[in-house]
């Protein structure tokens, strides 16, 4: 009895320590994976490209990527992006909160692997996709049924796990 | 000379979130004031998912101003705030709402401070009796 409040000292220290060591992951994931995709309505983001819209996105398996100007992490996730594309994998982009001149400079800068850019100027897309960051990318089957999503850039060790995504949803 | 190249350019750097203005709604209160305050109300307990631990009520980031933008057009529209809150949790889950239901999975946290209370209360009867 007497180790007690000891006893209870070193569990609420081992409780922190962890926490602090290894912190929760916060990351809000989308209760949008088996679901169709919701249904949208995007303008052309660029000029020369078509905007997207949920018809859009059947009949091929392919990766929806949010993206944006202004988002630093984008350009780290662009070289992949094109290996991807490379690789044979379609690739339709949503430009969130951006401005047109802005996304043309971005895409002459990073490389354009996309087939449809839709503007999401009001995050409509992104909150109806139950996104909550940028990057993010979802990878749709032919049914137009969300199979996968990841949060945040697809850096080079990601490749394989994004590669396998789209080959279950093949 | 070039810190302060290197420290003005990280300082234009920082994401923004946006490169359009936000939306009139985002920041400017429905002419019904009863929709208003329940808009308000509803805002105060959506997260903001960009920023941790902030209501989209407080919060300065792009994608939270849409959020309250997407929250007052749905409640001039008619729609319940609470309708709006299901709407959210069925795509984010239900982190994003900072009021939760009590269910199984949320039955501790709510009935964790009336067992401290009670707890406190214990130990407190058990000392003040000892120095009697």
């Amino acid at each position: 009895m007497l180790w007690a409040p000891l006893a209870g000292f070193v569990l609420l220290a081992v409780l922190v320590a962890v926490g602090l060591l290894r912190p929760a992951d916060r990351t809000v994931l989308s209760r949008m994976v088996g679901r169709p995709v919701p249904a949208l309505v995007l303008a052309p983001a660029v000029a020369g490209k078509p905007g997207l819209s949920t018809a859009d996105l059947k009949g091929e398996v392919r990766l929806v990527n949010l993206f944006a100007s202004w988002c630093a992490p984008c350009i780290a996730e662009a070289p992949q992006l094109l290996a991807l594309k490379q690789a044979g994998v379609r690739i339709d982009g949503i430009a969130l909160r951006d401005a047109r001149a802005d996304v043309t400079r971005f895409l002459a800068d990073h490389g354009d692997p996309f087939d449809h850019i839709g503007d999401d100027p009001r995050s409509t897309a992104q909150l109806a996709l139950g996104s909550s960051g940028v990057p993010e990318s979802f990878v749709v089957d032919a049914a137009g049924v969300i199979r996968h999503q990841h949060v945040g850039p697809i850096m080079p060790q990601d490749m394989d796990a994004i590669l396998a995504a789209i080959e279950d949803a093949r | 000379m070039r810190r302060a190249a290197i420290l003005a350019a990280l300082m234009l750097a920082t994401p923004a979130g946006a490169r359009v203005p936000p939306p009139p709604l985002a920041n400017l209160p429905l002419p019904n004031a009863a929709q208003e305050a329940d808009a308000k109300a509803l805002m105060e307990t959506i997260r903001c998912l960009v920023c941790a631990g902030q209501s989209i009520a407080d919060s300065d980031a792009a994608m939270a101003a849409d959020m309250r933008a997407m929250v007052r057009a749905r409640i001039a529209a008619g729609e319940r705030p609470e309708a709006v809150r299901a709407w959210l949790v069925d795509r984010y889950g239900r982190e994003v709402s900072y009021d939760p239901p009590l269910s199984a999975g949320t039955a501790v946290l709510w009935a964790a401070p009336v067992l401290m209370i009670l707890a406190g209360v214990l130990i407190a009867r058990a000392s003040f009796r000892k120095r009697r």
